[in-house]
């Protein structure tokens, strides 16, 4: 059950009602048939990082491909659908990729210490095999061809001095050897055609190359070489043909060319300087090309090596423009073909050559694709048979924006936008208001339509309807045109979820359906257009025109840095939200650590941002005159506090009109350290630090109790909530005593520094979430003693105001409730605190916001199980007792429990999961009853939620059409009945 | 109707008139002598007919006594929490307590009488009907429907607005 707050008493007819109407059913759950109504479920994979097809033999038209997000995924393709994907925790990385027997995808992860297969059809694991290797920073799996006697293949994990052989049926490992050097890595394995040879070929402390020939079957050392080379190496190497291995020196300035297949070692050493004219930047080896072609490349130059035995290499071609190289793709027993894409103007130009013949093309394709991709990172080259008997070349291209794209035939087949895999943060933005001028014709159309629908819903409702009719209303439901306008609506449902992915993209996203409005890739956050790796940090909202500058769109304000160090320079861009076009951009002279949204703005109704750097200056944006002046006058009531970690230390700032080191910079502040909250490191390591939401809305300051009384809450946008732990508890479970494991939860006042409330909880460990809403919070961590997880709730009321009580008092105004608070006026405080069991363990927290704040609050858990689970606030209520009184329980205080309740209907996500869920967002609709859920991780999920069920509109289900009918049939009857009532009456006149 | 009427009634004859009788009087026989009646006897009936009318208007004033007592038991037995019973009897205590006031002076009107005093029964009506009410307005009260305690006034008070803002937190890395 779910009532509005008690409004007690002039209401409480009113709540009377509403409580009947949702006494119903406990849980605010949907029907099966509401599916997909009101929410959408998207699945990605992440950006792809290697792919591998399936032969053509198997008639099947798929591509197995493993990602940075941690995904192993088969994908149809022709649709670019997934078919099964799988996604491993990321304390597991995933390093390769290969496919064994044509039915089986093995994995190599956790630095090539786990092995597994998976079935190809339908992604079920068939083994699993834990392999003790030292730890290696690339492990190569290497799966042996052409060793059919067994009808098996055995597979090579390589990784620092181990090489394991493990049969790819079963997953028993049929040998293994250890390498007596020291620092040896095994870089390439490669198997001997015909014979049963492989060659492992490894660096040792980066100086020594040692060769090994073993016997497949056994895993015996036939042969071993070992070879000093002068000048040592960097570590890079590459197959350059059967017989030549490419090492990349460790000035990165010469190639090695090391010919390892005779008695001995011969190279031979080459200087690039002296091969390639202008090259700049630190020299990389791409990955193999084999048949005497090797790649390599310099910050964006790439060029092909053609090599004459161990004589030398010449150039085969050099591309200056960003360019990406597939790996070779065996065509005929000695012909291998790569790809390279290429940006021509604002197409790519795909090209496939051979590498028997580099200089002469197989195909050259233009490509149309769309600006907001960025440049082609990677591609990797599949064939087919076409019906004359030729080969036709498709590719899977990676963009810079993370999207995988299938091209063939100078076509983009289909695309994926795979970067809302990884999205940073979110903010929303409001629609266009709808205009007038609607055509007649229209409205007609609709009619018919409307009445057909509703004839039809009609018939469901008396359970006349065929199954057919069933369906078709199904279909009627899901895409009714209504909630996918392009326009505001009246109840505030239809709005833009604009996401920032880790690209550097920025994307709006419909919340009717879930589909892109605009994507923008922002120029200044992507990687290919600046030598460091830029990342996106934060979206806020910038501006949002009311009154005065209604007929300006509203924009969104993005904030990143232009490197990985914290020192780095920040970078902003402002985005119109309706059109995605970036306004304006600018690179900042000084770092990001801390952005802070004021609540302040200026005359066009731009919010302002103070911009804390590293430095401990704060700026303001935006730089105008105006927004200085309403800063200004603000000046002495706006603080700053800092959660430093490290430091394990809070501390508390006001700031202070210009910079010391620069004075002409009017925008700059600088900070006056006020207090301090110094944790000792050896007992508490700061968690977790947790505030209200800056857009929170709170109805009431009061709270009724039970007997008319009312206590008021302790309502302060100021109010932190900092959680520590014992230095040992904040390690994994178990890896701490109950005694030295401890959590100490603080609710600080941020301007004061004051410690409102401090409470130690004995045996608790972490991981530590924490949700901060009005006057309370809740938190989540493990009881080490009770071996279960815990939630908390901790409210704090304002003691100091508890004495207007007088109800003359208050009905004559004489009460200083609405007086302006100062957190200097030390109110006392009183604290009410629960703990209560929770099964779960939890990914993120969050609480759903409402337009008013009137409609009660359900927290939002995000569960280890990717799902996410509704619980009523109520359930973490410390008022809570065994046995509640009359009042406590009319007042909807519910009997306590030592755990909380896990409805399987609360379950917001019903069926689907959003894998590697990170993010819960809740965002108040126009309709005080609702809130809009969007959930992020690797897939994204949005739904609407109704905490109290929809008291204040009819809900979807109802039926209009049952009800006008009712009204006609109702007049139809009283005319009837007044009819034969006046007949009745002159016929008894006439008698 | 009507009609049915005038068909019942088409026609009547008067066949003697009994007022207008042609035979005289019997001597000593006045017809009026039963009308007229002596002044003592006038008066006696007249203060009789007075103290009837007068312990009639106390009988009358006194009635909401009896209501109030079966009032009283309604309400006990409506209980203390709202639904229609206890909300139907509440308000037709309130309705008939301030209809009463309404009504005073047609209550009172056929004892009205130069020699009656009327007052102090109206008075007494008056006071009952008030305790009536005060019980109407006491259940309404125990219902919880009056706004009589603080958390009336103060559920819907805004909070305060806050003068100082602190921002911050973790800083990005």
């Amino acid at each position: 059950m779910a009532a509005p707050p008690p409004r007690r008493p002039l209401l409480l007819l009113l709540a009377g009602l509403l409580a009947a109407a949702s006494l119903a059913t406990l849980a605010a759950a949907i029907y099966e048939d509401q599916v997909g109504l009101a929410d959408w479920h998207q699945k990605y994979i992440g950006k792809v990082k290697q792919a591998v097809y399936h032969s053509q033999k198997s008639g099947r038209r798929r591509v197995v491909v493993l990602t940075e997000e941690n995904v192993i995924a088969s994908l149809d393709l022709r649709s670019g659908d997934i078919f099964w994907r799988h996604v491993i925790d990321k304390n597991d990385p995933l390093d390769q990729l290969s496919l064994s027997l044509g039915k089986y995808v093995l994995t190599l992860s956790s630095g090539g210490t786990i092995l597994r297969a998976w079935n190809l059809p339908d992604g079920q694991m068939i083994w699993e095999t834990s392999l003790e290797t030292s730890s290696a920073s690339k492990p190569q799996l290497h799966v042996l061809s052409n060793n059919k006697v067994a009808k098996d293949n055995l597979v090579l994990v390589s990784a620092g001095r181990w090489i394991y052989a493990v049969s790819s049926i079963d997953g028993v490992i049929s040998w293994r050897k250890e390498f007596s050097l020291d620092g040896l890595e095994i870089k390439q394995v490669l198997q001997s055609p015909g014979t049963d040879i492989v060659y492992a070929v490894g660096i040792s402390d980066s100086s020594k190359v040692a060769i090994y020939h073993l016997n497949t079957k056994t895993g015996e050392i036939v042969k071993d070489i070992q070879q000093s080379l002068p000048g040592g190496l960097c570590g890079e190497t590459v197959i350059g043909s059967d017989n030549v291995l490419v090492a990349l020196d460790k000035t990165r300035s010469g190639l090695f060319l090391i010919q390892f297949k005779g008695e001995r070692v011969s190279y031979n050493k080459v200087h690039l300087s002296s091969l390639v004219r202008d090259l700049s930047g630190t020299v990389k080896l791409l990955p193999s090309m084999s048949n005497g072609i090797i790649a390599l490349q310099a910050s964006s130059t790439v060029a092909l090596l053609k090599l004459k035995g161990t004589d030398g290499l010449e150039v085969a071609q050099r591309f200056d423009q960003p360019v990406a190289l597939s790996d070779p793709l065996t065509i005929t027993e000695k012909d291998e073909a790569f790809a390279i894409v290429q940006h021509v103007g604002s197409q790519i130009e795909f090209v496939v050559r051979f590498t028997s013949d580099v200089g002469s093309e197989v195909i050259r394709e233009q490509v149309t694709i769309d600006q907001h991709r960025g440049i082609v990172e990677k591609v990797f080259l599949n064939n087919y048979v076409r019906t004359d008997k030729s080969h036709g070349f498709r590719a899977l291209v990676v963009m810079e924006d993370h999207s995988l794209l299938l091209i063939q035939q100078g076509e983009v087949v289909w695309s994926r936008e795979d970067g809302l895999a990884s999205v940073v943060d979110v903010t929303t933005s409001e629609l266009p208001v709808e205009k007038d001028g609607v055509s007649v014709a229209d409205v007609e159309h609709n009619l018919f339509e409307w009445l057909k629908g509703h004839m039809l819903k009609l018939k469901g409702t008396l359970m006349l309807a065929s199954a057919d009719e069933v369906a078709a209303i199904q279909a009627l439901r899901l895409k009714s045109s209504e909630k996918n306008k392009m326009t505001r609506d009246h109840n505030g449902f239809r709005k833009l979820l604009i996401v920032l992915t880790k690209a550097g993209k920025v994307i709006a996203l419909h919340t009717g359906d879930g589909r892109i409005i605009w994507s923008n890739l922002l120029p200044s956050l992507r990687a290919s257009r600046s030598d460091v790796m830029p990342s996106a940090l934060r979206i806020y909202q910038w501006q949002v025109p009311h009154n005065r500058v209604m007929r300006q769109n509203p924009s969104i304000l993005i904030v990143g840095k232009a490197g990985p160090e914290s020192s780095a320079p920040g970078v902003f861009s402002i985005i119109d939200s309706y059109s995605g076009e970036e306004l304006n951009s600018m690179r900042l002279d000084h770092s990001v650590a801390q952005i802070i949204p004021l609540t302040l703005k200026d005359s066009s109704e731009q919010r302002l941002h103070l911009i804390v750097d590293s430095n401990s200056h704060a700026h303001l944006y935006p730089r105008s005159p105006d927004a200085l002046n309403v800063f200004l006058h603000e000046i002495s009531n706006l603080y700053f506090y800092s959660v430093d970690i490290q430091k394990n230390a809070i501390r508390g700032y006001s700031l202070q009109e210009s910079c010391g080191f620069n004075l002409g910079d009017e925008y700059c502040f600088s900070m006056k350290e006020l207090w301090s909250i110094i944790f000792p490191s050896d007992t508490e390591r700061i968690a977790i630090s947790e505030t209200r939401k800056m857009n929170e809305v709170v109805h009431t300051q009061a709270k009724i109790i039970g007997d008319h009384d009312v206590i008021y809450k302790y309502l302060s946008k100021n109010l932190v909530f900092v959680a520590t732990l014992s230095p040992k508890a904040a390690g994994e479970i178990g890896s701490a005593l109950p005694e030295e494991a401890s959590l100490v939860a603080y609710l600080i006042d941020a301007v004061t520094g004051r410690i409102l409330h401090r409470v130690t909880h004995h045996g608790a460990q972490g991981p530590v979430h924490a949700v901060v809403s009005e006057n309370w919070v809740v938190y989540h961590y493990f009881n080490l003693r009770a071996h279960r997880f815990e939630m908390a709730v901790i409210e704090i009321y304002d003691q100091s105001r508890a004495d207007n009580k007088d109800f003359l008092k208050l009905v004559l105004g004489k009460h200083n409730l609405s007086a302006p608070i100062t957190s200097y006026a030390r109110p006392e405080v009183m604290v009410k605190s629960q703990s209560y069991f929770f099964t779960h363990s939890v990914k993120a927290m969050a609480v759903t916001q409402t337009a008013k704040g009137i409609t009660s609050k359900q927290l939002l858990i995000g569960t280890i199980g990717n799902q996410v689970l509704a619980l009523d606030k109520r359930y973490l209520d410390p008022r809570r007792s065994v046995n509640p009184t009359q009042q406590e329980k009319e007042e909807g205080i519910i009997p306590l429990t030592d755990s909380l309740p896990i409805i399987p209907q609360s379950f917001v996500t019903h069926s689907h999961q959003v894998e590697a869920l990170r993010g819960i967002v809740s965002i108040p609709a126009k309709l005080e009853s609702t809130t809009l859920v969007f959930t992020y991780g690797i897939d994204l999920f949005y739904t609407r939620l109704a905490p109290s069920r929809t008291y204040d509109s009819l809900t979807d289900e109802f039926s209009y059409a049952l009800l006008l009918i009712t009204i006609v049939a109702l007049v139809a009857a009283i005319i009837v009945t007044w009819i034969l009532s006046e007949k009745k009456e002159l016929r008894d006149k006439w008698r | 109707m009507e009609k049915g009427k005038g068909l019942a009634r088409r026609w009547a004859v008067e066949l003697h008139d009994a007022s207008s009788s042609s035979v005289p009087d019997p001597p000593g026989f006045t017809r009026s002598a039963p009308d007229a009646d002596d002044a003592a006897g006038a008066r006696q009936r007249k203060e009789s007919e007075a103290a009837w009318k007068a312990q009639k208007a106390w009988e009358v004033a006194q009635s909401p006594f009896k209501n109030l007592m079966m009032t009283g038991f309604m309400m006990w037995m409506a209980g203390n929490t709202i639904h229609l019973f206890s909300m139907g009897i509440t308000f037709s205590c309130l309705w008939g307590g301030i209809n009463a006031f309404r009504t005073v002076g047609k209550v009172f009107e056929p004892f009205k009488d130069p020699r009656v005093d009327t007052l102090a029964p109206k008075l007494l009506y008056i006071a009952l009907n008030l305790v009536v009410l005060g019980l109407g307005v006491w259940k309404l009260n125990t219902l919880g429907l009056l706004p009589t305690s603080p958390s009336d006034w103060v559920s819907s008070l805004a909070p305060a607005r806050e003068v100082e803002y602190a921002g911050g937190g973790i800083p990005l890395n």
